[in-house]
């Protein structure tokens, strides 16, 4: 587990610059730090190339050498293969439970104990990842998608466009969660997460949408936006250099902590008994079996627990990373 | 700015027939709610046909569409299956639960902000990390364990607080409540204000008013802070009906009856009435509250304006 | 400790504007007016809302049950420890051919709002719920009282009648019943609270009865706030031996019996008469000797759709036993509900006791639990239709989730497959009853019956009698139905529960449902209170409890 000091700054943990094989990067990385925290103005030195890059291959070179990037990538990484071959780290059966072991604490083999139900709660964690983490990642994007474009549609064109878009908006916030759960996901039959991510994002993605389009009406008021106007910049040109890089921060932020709610909001769907049909096995479906318990088998919350967290880390140091190297003003 | 808000007042009304139209066909999609109302048992033919006469779930729905919406509009927002008025409900929920999200909104106000602002300034030192520590803990362990470990310790340890809130549900009960129910949005307000204070430090008005040898707490408040709140206020925007008609866990842990907990009985009850009706009155919460926001944007950044 | 001191203001001042008892100085005034057992002292209780107005015969769950038990007392009541039915307002009821019945009532019963009970206030209230037009849920009670087709029929015909005409008022304490049916144990039946007497102002003034309802048992109502609390205080010219031992009961309406039960320990509640089932693993350390876990009248089982072909075919009752056998009851009822249910061995109930039928081996091998005789049956039988079983369960309601996982668990380490048995959750509890009554399972499903009277009878007859009311997997056996009529028309009690037997054996031949395991209550209380009892409705015993 990564040390989570390494968030929010290019400050690197060394290690995992090493680790990377990326060591010329190393120096650069420490000394573009200390150059922030004085100000902007000096940019980072050392760039080789004088021809003139997007913005957006100038986001990737910033990335590659941003080791809060690559930690968080490491992360993502590694879950993305257990998530795959979940039988590489665990050995064991999630499905196999025995009550006799019920709420056991950690022994030899079984290093996070048992739950309540007896199952292995190692094994149930590892194979927790790949459920977990398809319906955050996923269930995240296509609500990101969705609420950006649309929201900021609205936010760009203003006037009857904004109207029509926010007015629908109201109308989908307006529907209660338990609701819409019940009634679109219980005649689903389809025992894969798909129909669970779809209902996520037909839920989500107002929220997000409404926060897209306040800050293109931001980002729209902009000295450089109204210059290029004047300029006679296409729409699109105008939306994708100059708005969407200074309007995504405040999106990046809401949907990487949405990841972890949605992970949770499948517990809550499962509870419901309309989410996900036993047998999968997920993170948020043993958090929440686990939640009543915590006063006796506190274990078997802890570790999907810590799971979650590891992940929504992961994913919150790469959108800070992100959206670090699309602000030009750091430049 | 006047026509804009009767503009958008008049907007409201498609919504709200939307809305209504919209829960009303779902709370029927979702089945006949008689066979529910008889326990383990069957409900005998007979009285269940009377009863479904007597809800005039006999009709087809978009007839019982229009006669709910008539009455609505004289005031009868029907009964729930327990044979109280749904008004009656709402007069006793609705209070409660405006208490509690107005004590939610202001820890997101007040300790979301401030945390944002402070840890946006100290990027990567050791109280940022705390923070984002925090808001880790808060997303990925569930408000259910968090409300039942602060009302074990503080309501039976150590007496701090009555566990559960009684039917009068003033401030001071609310607090610990309305600081649970809070604790996820509290994360969002955080980051995004976070977020924006680091974005904006750097920008040019920000470094002209140091220039001018402003104090730094003026600078922060007047210039920064006030530039860096728009996707704060977006936020706190949307989330004022997800905390009014959502607070379902936290009402059951704390054992408010308001609206989160009536809405969700009525939704497992299958009663259209209650549903509807709570949620009419939501929905005119969420126009509201997104009318007041866009107002807001104009006065928290001038350059915006409304035709 | 500010949250205990102000319940009990709140306590005093209800208390004080009320009864002008002595609230006083508390607990500092032991010597003064409310000692141990001088009977003023108030208590609070969870509660529930009430899923429907309080009428006694439109009352069909526990929250309900529970204030009724407190202001109704009917011709007979269930001891509270035994179950036996013993007179209460009856006198007497007599019988020659176990089809007529003559009752006398108990003179000089008032209700407490002054009103005479009479012969006449049972048979208005019997005739007020068993008619169609007035929506009672627990009409088909008066299903066995002869003309009951005409004021409640029940194929969709007009109502012809709307007074039963089995029901003849004979004299101001005397009335007869006539069934449709012989049915030996009739007046065992009537201490269920559908056949309470109801006052005049019930069918005067209906509205005003159902905000404060009036009845003829030893508590009265002081106020009611519907969704928040109902204050009963303890009547004192109640006509019965059984008065009340404390000044009166506060029901307090919690959203969660999780918050009760925290409320309890935190000292501002008195009383919680439901242990949510992830305390129960610490209930001991945390009230000692104050948590009570007694057998209750309820049993759960699994039913099967016999609707269905696959299900029903011959063969499949091997592979039902089978799947019986597969459950390792012991081991769920002790882990997952930490001793509150005990192994089924029957399909009745253990608070019957032997004499009234239950019978512990009954089921015998059949619901024993043996991985490798279970594994043979199964396979004999076929195995499960489509390779898997699918166990449906509501999930809105109580922990079904827990043991629906555990039974699946069993059965999949049994066959060694881990998708031979999953849990298939239901939204809601109407959804899961009407996949029910319209006959769309499955599989097995979630059945549980709590009993109306303690009678074999009731265990049996409306749940596996060919097209009974709660016959809900829709078995029908000749033999059984048989069996039944056989032993309703029988005088002899003890002939009557042998033949219930028999029954009984036929079904489980058949084994057309899985009993699973009898359910206890279980209850916690304060340092206050002692003297606290559930009855085999889980009720708690309120009239008995001492407040010191």
């Amino acid at each position: 587990m990564p040390e989570p000091q390494s968030t929010g700054d290019r400050g690197a943990p060394e290690g995992a610059m090493a680790a990377t094989g990326m060591g010329g990067a190393m120096d650069l990385a420490t000394s573009e730090a200390e150059t922030l925290e004085k100000g902007p103005g000096a940019g980072p030195g050392g760039d080789p190339a004088d021809k003139p890059r997007s913005l957006w291959s100038d986001a990737w070179l910033d990335l590659r050498r941003n080791p809060v990037f690559i930690v968080s990538g490491l992360i993502i990484l590694f879950l993305v293969i257990i998530s795959i071959w979940p039988s590489l780290i665990a050995s064991g059966n999630p499905l196999k439970c025995d009550l006799a072991n019920a709420q056991k604490s950690s022994g030899p083999g079984h290093p996070f104990g048992y739950d309540g139900q007896g199952c292995d709660v190692y094994t149930r964690t590892v194979y927790g990842a790949r459920t977990s983490v398809t319906v955050g990642v996923c269930a995240t994007l296509g609500v990101a998608v969705l609420g950006s474009v649309l929201g900021g549609l609205a936010g760009f064109f203003g006037g009857t466009w904004d109207s029509v878009l926010s007015r629908i908006t109201d109308v989908f916030f307006a529907i209660p969660v338990v609701l819409g759960g019940l009634v679109l996901l219980s005649v689903v039959t389809s025992s894969t997460v798909w129909p669970v991510i779809g209902f996520m994002v037909l839920l989500g993605w107002p929220q997000i949408s409404r926060i897209a389009r306040g800050s293109v009406i931001t980002a729209k008021q902009n000295d450089y936006v109204q210059a290029a106007r004047a300029l006679g910049a296409s729409n699109s040109r105008m939306l994708l250099r100059h708005i969407t890089p200074n309007a995504v921060a405040p999106v990046i932020v809401v949907a990487t902590i949405a990841l972890g709610t949605y992970i949770a909001l499948e517990a809550t769907l499962s509870y419901l008994g309309v989410g996900l049909k036993p047998p999968t096995v997920s993170w948020g479906i043993d958090i929440s079996a686990a939640s009543p318990y915590i006063r006796n088998a506190p274990h078997a919350l802890l570790w999907p627990s810590g799971a979650l967290a590891v992940t929504v880390l992961a994913f919150i140091m790469l959108g800070d990373a992100v959206r670090d190297a699309l602000d030009p003003k750091l430049r | 700015m006047g026509r804009y808000v009767i503009r958008r007042l008049l907007q409201m009304i498609p919504v709200f027939i939307g809305a209504t139209l919209l829960i009303f066909l779902m709370v029927n999609v979702m089945g006949d709610p008689i066979a529910g109302l008889c326990g383990d048992r069957q409900c005998d033919p007979a009285t269940a046909a009377q009863l479904r006469k007597e809800f005039g779930l006999d009709k087809p729905v978009w007839q019982q569409y229009l006669t709910y919406m008539g009455n609505v509009f004289t005031g009868d927002f029907g009964t729930a299956f327990n044979g109280q008025k749904v008004t009656e409900l709402m007069s006793t929920a609705f209070p409660v639960t405006i208490r509690l999200t107005v004590v939610a909104v202001f820890f997101e106000i007040v300790i979301g902000i401030t945390l944002g602002v402070i840890t946006g300034l100290r990027r990567g030192r050791p109280v940022d990390t705390g923070v984002l520590l925090v808001t880790l803990v808060v997303i990925s362990v569930p408000t259910f364990v968090t409300g039942l470990l602060l009302q074990l310790l503080l309501g039976v340890e150590w007496g701090w607080i009555k566990p559960s809130v009684s039917t009068d549900a003033t401030f001071d009960e609310l607090i610990v409540p309305g600081l649970v129910l809070a604790s996820v949005s509290l994360a969002y307000v955080t980051r995004l204000t976070r977020t924006s204070i680091a974005e904006n430090r750097r920008s040019d008005y920000v470094r002209t008013a140091v220039a001018k040898g402003l104090p730094r707490r003026r600078v922060i408040t007047r210039h920064l802070l006030r530039n860096s709140l728009i996707p704060v206020v977006t936020f706190i925007g949307t989330d004022i009906g997800a905390l009014m008609g959502g607070a379902i866990v936290t009402e059951r842990i704390f054992n408010i009856h308001g609206v989160g907990y009536q809405l969700y009985q009525g939704i497992l009850r299958q009663n259209t009435q209650t549903v509807v009706g709570f949620v009419t009155v939501l929905v005119l919460v969420f126009l509201v509250a997104n009318l007041l926001v866009d107002l807001l944007y104009a006065v928290l950044d001038p350059r915006i304006r409304y035709a | 400790m500010r949250g205990a001191t102000h319940a009990r203001w709140a306590a005093c001042a209800v208390a004080v504007a009320l009864t002008a008892t002595a609230c006083g100085g508390g607990d500092d005034d032991s010597g003064g007016g409310s000692g141990t057992g001088d009977g003023s002292g108030i208590l609070s209780s969870s509660w529930g809302d009430p899923q429907n107005p309080l009428e006694p015969a439109n009352t069909n769950e526990v929250q309900g049950g529970k204030v009724l038990d407190m202001i109704f007392r009917g011709l007979k009541r269930y001891d509270a420890r035994t179950g036996k039915a013993n007179d209460m307002m009856a006198e007497k009821i007599e019988t020659t051919d176990s089809q007529n019945f003559t009752v006398t009532i108990k003179d000089g019963w008032k209700f407490s709002n002054g009103e005479a009970v009479t012969a006449k206030s049972f048979v208005d209230a019997w005739n007020y719920g068993a008619s169609l037009k007035n929506n009672q849920k627990n009409a088909y009670f008066f299903g066995y009282i002869d003309g009951y087709d005409k004021a409640h029929p029940e194929d969709g015909s007009k109502q012809t009648a709307d007074t039963l005409s089995g029901l003849v008022v004979t004299g101001t304490n005397t009335f007869t019943v006539k069934l449709n049916q012989k049915f030996s144990t009739f007046p065992d039946t009537l201490g269920y609270a559908a056949f309470s007497p109801l006052p005049q102002a019930f069918f005067k003034d209906h509205a005003a009865w159902v905000s404060k309802p009036v009845g003829n048992g030893p508590y009265a109502i002081d106020s009611y706030t519907k969704g928040s609390q109902m204050s009963l205080r303890k009547w004192d010219a109640y006509s019965g031996t059984d008065k009340a031992r404390n000044g009166g009961v506060d029901l307090k309406v919690y959203t969660d019996n999780n918050t009760a039960y925290t409320d309890l320990m935190a000292g501002n509640l008195d009383l919680v008469d439901d242990v949510p089932a992830a305390q129960l693993g610490n209930v001991k350390s945390d009230l000692g000797d104050r948590y009570i876990n007694t057998p209750a009248g309820i049993i759960q089982t699994l039913a099967f759709p016999f609707y269905d072909k696959d299900w029903a075919k011959p063969g499949m009752e091997k592979v039902r036993t089978g799947l019986s056998r597969a459950i390792n009851r012991e081991q769920i009822t002790d882990t997952i509900f930490q001793k509150t249910r005990t192994p089924a061995g029957d399909w009745t109930s253990p608070v019957l006791g032997e004499e009234g039928g239950f019978k512990a081996d009954l089921c015998g091998d059949a619901c024993e639990y043996d991985p490798e005789e279970a594994k043979k049956l199964i396979e004999e039988g076929g195995g499960f239709p489509g390779g898997q079983v699918k166990i449906s369960y509501n999930a809105d309601s109580g922990s079904h989730k827990q043991w629906v996982d555990a039974v699946c668990n069993s059965v999949n380490n049994v066959l060694d497959n881990d998708k031979a048995c999953v849990a298939n959750p239901v939204g809601t509890f109407a959804d899961f009853r009407n996949q029910i009554t319209q006959s769309k399972m499955s599989g097995p499903f979630r059945a549980g019956w709590q009993m109306d009277y303690p009678l074999i009878q009731n265990f049996l007859q409306p749940l596996y009698y060919t097209n009974a009311s709660s016959n809900d997997g829709k078995w029908t056996n000749k033999e059984f139905d048989k069996l039944v009529d056989e032993a309703n028309a029988e005088t002899d009690q003890a002939k009557a529960v042998d033949l219930f037997q028999q029954a009984e054996e036929v079904l489980r031949d058949d084994m057309g449902a899985i009993p699973l395991w009898y359910q206890n209550g279980s209850a916690g209380y304060s340092e206050r209170l002692s003297n606290v009892a559930l009855s085999p409705f889980s009720l708690p015993v309120y009239s008995e409890i001492k407040v010191s």
